[in-house]
């Protein structure tokens, strides 16, 4: 099973595994962390998750018969991305945010290029980055968790300079702190995370490259003095599990040789961990995984594996 | 008659500066912000293409070949010079709300290249009739796309809030919002013309 579903150069071997398969399992994977995003929010989280991936769905629907392509809102990639993106919403948006963003996720990032497979940049962090670009106001109303009082994100209140004295490591493990719908819960996340890489569809080297280059970069530049950052916080925060584990592992713009999928991961955690501590934003991971999109056929151009017999 | 008539269409539609030649495509992009600036950019544009594809093709015969960049250069930078004044004078708040795009039409690429491609080997009233039509094209291009931008990015037309509650789509407002609004304008008249033929 492990090895069975390599991305890689030819020689292939042939599974029964199917793109729709492994989204919907990816999709499954990411429900544990949206039922905790619930349980913290609310039922305000629930019709972000319903309207993001419902937009998403008739976008893709509407323009395949558009363009007279083949309808394939059922081969769940329309629905991860519509999924993906309501998780990377703050719980309270106004109900045509998540609209808003599919729209885009599926319109501009995904069926311009030309559908599935042909898209050079993650569909739903398009989505994102575009509304918060447009509706910043909406896209940092974070509340606070059970509670509808609105409260900055523990990296927002680092970055103005407050100091968070009541979030513990284990609040933040477990996801009581305000933030997206799905980055919150780390606990959850990660069991999806883990059956995707016990089944083999996602392999460690972006996420653990990523979380740990993240984590390095942050210990010896963000304390007072060098090699005294609070590593564990700023990976235990914001959307860094997210997105290292379901956002930068996706199949389509990511590297596909191993030794790109470090590469990628690297860059992916120098650009994070960069926004983060001198960048204008307090959270920095769908630009940076979008910035290393962009890198990807750059990279896979310099690490393609060597043929076998040739030097 | 006829033929002189498609002189003066051609730049609307089939070579259309900005959809078809793409050319002129940076103060399009940084003007476009809101639907005043478009016409400002376009009547002042069309203005000077008017007037540097009617002199040069007037001295076209005395142009040597060797130094011809420089002189339509000189021709239409006085041409600028005139467009930029007068706005100075009569209009100053377009004046700077355009502001280093006027001057900056000496070097568009439009201009030049109609001078270089056109004017300098047409009769006077063929030039006349393209400048006047690539003018309008680029014009009315700019509209298009100056529209869009205003309306979506920032709930407005000339100035007006059209609705009430309406949330302006910020990133249109933004140079990324010009690249994005021009990309998808050119791919869909791309999209026409391959339907067609």
């Amino acid at each position: 099973m492990q090895n069975n579903f390599i991305v890689s150069t030819s020689p292939h071997i042939h599974t029964k595994e199917s793109t729709s398969k492994i989204m919907w399992l990816v999709v499954l994977s990411l429900i544990p962390a949206g039922i905790a995003g619930i349980w913290i929010f609310g039922k305000s989280a629930l019709w972000v998750i319903i309207l993001g991936i419902s937009a998403a769905v008739i976008t893709e629907g509407v323009l395949q018969l558009l363009t007279k392509r083949k309808l394939t809102i059922f081969d769940g990639s329309a629905i991860l991305t519509g999924l993906l993106l309501a998780y990377n919403l703050p719980p309270k948006v106004p109900f045509w945010l998540p609209i808003a963003g599919s729209f885009f996720a599926i319109a501009i990032g995904k069926q311009i290029f030309g559908g599935l497979g042909q898209n050079i940049f993650n569909p739903a962090l398009v989505g994102r980055v575009f509304l918060m670009a447009s509706w910043p106001k909406y896209m940092t109303a974070f509340t606070k968790p059970f509670d509808a009082i609105t409260q900055a994100t523990p990296l927002a209140a680092l970055r103005e300079g407050k100091i968070l004295e009541n979030i513990s490591y284990l609040d933040l493990f477990l996801g009581k702190r305000g933030g997206c719908i799905g980055e919150v819960c780390i606990l959850a996340l990660l069991l999806g995370a883990a059956f995707l890489l016990i089944r083999g569809y996602i392999s460690w080297h972006i996420p653990v490259t990523y979380i740990a280059t993240t984590g390095i970069f942050v210990y010896v530049f963000a304390g007072k003095a060098l090699f005294s950052g609070d590593w564990l916080f700023h990976i235990l925060s914001g959307g860094l599990i997210l997105g290292a584990f379901f956002m930068a592992t996706d199949y389509v713009t990511s590297p596909l040789t191993r030794k790109g999928q470090i590469i990628f991961g690297i860059g992916c955690g120098i650009l994070t961990a960069v926004i983060r501590l001198w960048g204008g934003y307090p959270e920095g991971v769908s630009y940076a995984i979008l910035m290393m999109n962009a890198a990807t056929p750059i990279i896979d151009r310099y690490t393609k594996n060597r043929v076998y017999g040739t030097r | 008659m006829k033929k002189y008539f498609a002189e003066f269409t051609k730049g609307i539609i089939k070579e259309n500066p900005t959809f078809v030649l793409a050319l002129g495509l940076c103060p399009t992009l940084a003007v476009s912000v809101s639907l005043i600036n478009g016409i400002g950019m376009g009547i002042a544009a069309t203005f000077v293409l008017l007037g540097s594809n009617i002199i040069i093709s007037l001295i076209k015969n005395f142009i040597p070949d060797r130094i011809r960049i420089p002189c339509f250069i000189v021709v239409i930078a006085t041409f600028v010079t005139i467009a930029e004044m007068t706005m100075k004078a009569y209009s100053p708040v377009l004046d700077r709300a355009l502001g280093i795009y006027v001057p900056l039409i000496v070097v568009n690429c439009i201009v030049l290249g109609r001078a270089e491609a056109f004017a300098q080997k047409s009769s006077v009233l063929n030039s006349l009739l393209d400048g006047l039509g690539m003018g309008v094209g680029f014009t009315l291009a700019l509209l298009l796309i100056s529209g869009i931008r205003e309306f979506l990015g920032a709930g407005k037309l000339l100035g007006h809030g059209i609705f009430k509650g309406f949330e302006p789509v910020f990133v249109l407002g933004m140079p990324s919002g010009a690249l994005l609004v021009i990309g998808l304008l050119l791919g869909f008249f791309n999209l026409l013309k391959n339907r067609k033929t």
